[in-house]
């Protein structure tokens, strides 16, 4: 397939180099101005996304996931919305500093984005493979034959049968899972070095779920893509990220490869994440579940106006003090390549394992 | 409880439509209404297109020894007080009411599309400043408007399109611009910005053709008014001006005096507009059911 001959050669560099990564955020701040007053819905979030790798970023709804996304992409609207300050590195070119007509190069090209609604993020009076050769067309100088045959190609990738068939077809006669396909084709379209995944499986049923997730771990085998991958579903994280960063309240408060994170969480809000998952044992109320219910973790996140100069957290967690209420924790590698913002680290392991 | 016939359903849904011929006999026994339509409309364009093969007469030339000659014999419409045959003055007829309507209509809504879909896709000071020009022209009445711009612009043709052209203008852009709004806030527009199109090639490629259904029905329903006003303007005496025979103005010249004495004057040009706008009506209901691809399973 002509997916070999790509258009970033730049990636076939041996592995065991201490590779740049394809992705660096620093200190990346998206504040929204509004009636209600400053809305930070990212404050100083950093982080590296290595070359071909998989990395997550969890948290409730409105803890910034989405806006830090948008940021990624320069698609933040303004107003109210605007990045005021950090620098987002792509490949050493900081998209921050390039114009609007640049960025457009850059979208869909080098960095692409698979929304959570596939419902309604395809334009319903445009066949399949026109969207998805606009994409092809918008990039890289094709007719629009030519185009259309490279869309037939994408939808061939993504596993949807018939490619030829339902090119022609319109959004409304493929399923939820088919449309999800048939957008990470469009994305993929152009071989980007970066795919933001925001929530793509979200509005999937739970077995269509899986297979997008297999679907866009195969493609990033084959093809070479890094994955931003954002979701609220800890157990999406577990079987498809490499690291993972936890958000809360537009702020970064954990950090650390996925085995790590999950075999010991220095975060509250990390742990109190994990202790709302369903699990069997709970559910069949065995011995040894801890609890009969399913924890949650009280309250809810703060509205990102005014928010106080103390730990966002404080508010719901069970450790918080008054060190806690008085100022936010300084964000430390706690353990090796473990990262966290919090006062009671140390606290928090020793309960898990005692 | 009763057997379904699979075959006779699925025949009627259109599974084993094949070919053109086949595809216009599913649209006969799906819209029967919009065939009709579609007659009407198809025998006024041709009308319009072979005039001179059709009718025998100079719709020009009078003779006054059959002035006022009653239907029947050699003028089958008869003629009027001039002597000028009916028949072929209702067939040239048609080539002004479609220059008219179609003219009037593509301008129109030309105009109002532009207008509408910069408004509401680019919004701020611009879509401000055009909506209260709108507000102004809407806020006259639609014959008034034409009769002030036919009467500054004088007779003519091309004269008598603009000014049924203009009144459309607001009309058309109103109906855009509100859809505009509500599309542009769909996630595939923002999918399109993630995909690096520029906001004037969303605008185009995305937002446009989402608009379009509700324009055909707009368009098709102006169009029969298009001619409709035509003939109010040629009744009051501006439209296209003598000797080009207007459906209108035949009315009008006739309706006063002779709607007694030579009704067959103001009869048969009154069907012809009726016929022709009734048509339009039809075949435009039809026509949207079957662009709309959300409808077409």
């Amino acid at each position: 397939m002509s997916l070999q001959a790509a258009p970033h050669p730049e990636r076939a560099e041996p592995a065991n180099k201490p590779a740049e990564p394809v992705l660096a955020v620093e200190n990346l701040q998206t504040y929204f101005y509004t009636r209600t007053g400053l809305v930070k819905a990212v404050d100083g979030v950093s982080f590296a996304l290595a070359r071909a790798a998989t990395l997550a970023i969890v948290g409730e709804s409105g803890c910034g996931k989405s806006v830090t996304a948008l940021s990624l992409m320069r698609l933040v609207a303004d107003p109210p919305g605007r990045i005021v300050g950090g620098a987002i590195r792509l490949d050493g070119v900081d998209l921050l500093g390039v114009d609007e007509a640049a960025m457009r190069d850059i979208r869909g090209n080098q960095i692409s984005m698979v929304f959570q609604e596939p419902m309604t993020s395809l334009n319903p009076v445009m066949t399949i493979g026109r969207q998805i050769s606009e994409a092809v067309i918008l990039h890289q100088r094709m007719s629009h034959k030519a185009a259309l045959g490279r869309a037939i190609e994408m939808l061939q990738l993504v596993g949807i049968p018939e490619p030829r068939q339902r090119a022609k077809e319109y959004p409304h006669q493929l399923s939820g899972g088919m449309r999800q396909r048939a957008m990470i084709a469009m994305a993929l379209a152009c071989n980007p070095k970066v795919l933001i995944a925001d929530e793509p499986t979200s509005a999937l049923d739970v077995t269509i779920q899986a297979q997008i997730l297999e679907l866009i771990a195969k493609l990033q085998r084959e093809l070479g893509t890094a994955v931003i991958l954002i979701t609220h579903d800890l157990g999406v994280v577990a079987e498809t990220a490499e690291r993972v960063i936890v958000m809360y309240a537009g702020r970064k408060v954990e950090e650390a490869a996925v085995g790590e994170l999950f075999a010991r969480p220095l975060h509250p809000y990390t742990r109190g994440l994990m202790n709302s998952i369903p699990r069997l044992a709970l559910m069949r109320r065995e011995a040894g579940a801890a609890a009969q219910r399913l924890q949650e973790i009280p309250g809810i996140v703060p509205a990102l106006s005014n928010l106080p100069q103390a730990c966002t957290f404080a508010p719901r967690c069970a450790f918080a003090d008054d060190t806690c209420r008085g100022r936010f924790p300084p964000y430390q590698e706690k353990r090796p390549d473990h990262w966290a913002a919090c006062w009671h680290s140390e606290r928090i392991t020793e309960r898990a394992n005692g | 409880m009763a057997v379904i016939d699979h075959d006779a359903e699925l025949a009627r849904a259109g599974a084993n439509v094949r070919g053109w011929m086949g595809g216009i006999l599913f649209f006969v026994r799906r819209y029967p209404l919009g065939a009709i339509g579609a007659v009407l409309m198809a025998l006024f364009v041709a009308t319009a297109l072979f005039a001179d093969q059709i009718s025998a007469f100079d719709p020009f030339s009078t003779n006054a020894r059959v002035s006022l000659a009653p239907p029947g014999g050699e003028h089958i419409l008869g003629a009027d007080f001039m002597g000028r045959d009916v028949f072929a003055r209702i067939v040239y007829g048609a080539r002004i009411s479609l220059a008219v309507g179609v003219g009037a209509t593509v301008l129109g809504c030309v105009m109002g599309v532009m207008i509408g879909l910069m408004s509401g896709f680019f919004g701020g000071w611009f879509d401000l400043i055009v909506q209260r020009l709108m507000d102004i022209m809407q806020s006259l009445p639609l014959l008034v408007m034409a009769l002030v711009m036919a009467a500054s612009l004088g007779p003519s043709l091309s004269n008598t399109i603009i000014a049924i052209a203009i009144p459309l203008v607001p009309i058309v852009a109103r109906i855009i611009r509100s859809n505009t709004l509500s599309l542009r806030e769909m996630p595939f527009v923002e999918a399109a910005r993630a995909i690096g199109m520029s906001e004037t090639r969303i605008a185009i490629v995305h937002v446009l053709p989402n608009t379009l259904a509700p324009l055909i029905v707009l368009a098709t329903a102006q169009l029969g008014s298009a001619i409709l006003v035509e003939s109010a303007l040629a009744f009051l005496g501006l439209g296209v001006p003598e000797p080009h025979p207007s459906w209108g103005r035949m009315l009008s010249e006739s309706a006063a005096e002779y709607v007694r004495t030579a009704p067959w004057l103001v009869i048969f040009p009154g069907i012809a507009i009726s016929a022709v706008v009734f048509g339009t009506n039809l075949f435009g209901d039809a026509i949207r059911d079957i662009l709309d691809p959300r409808q077409r399973l």
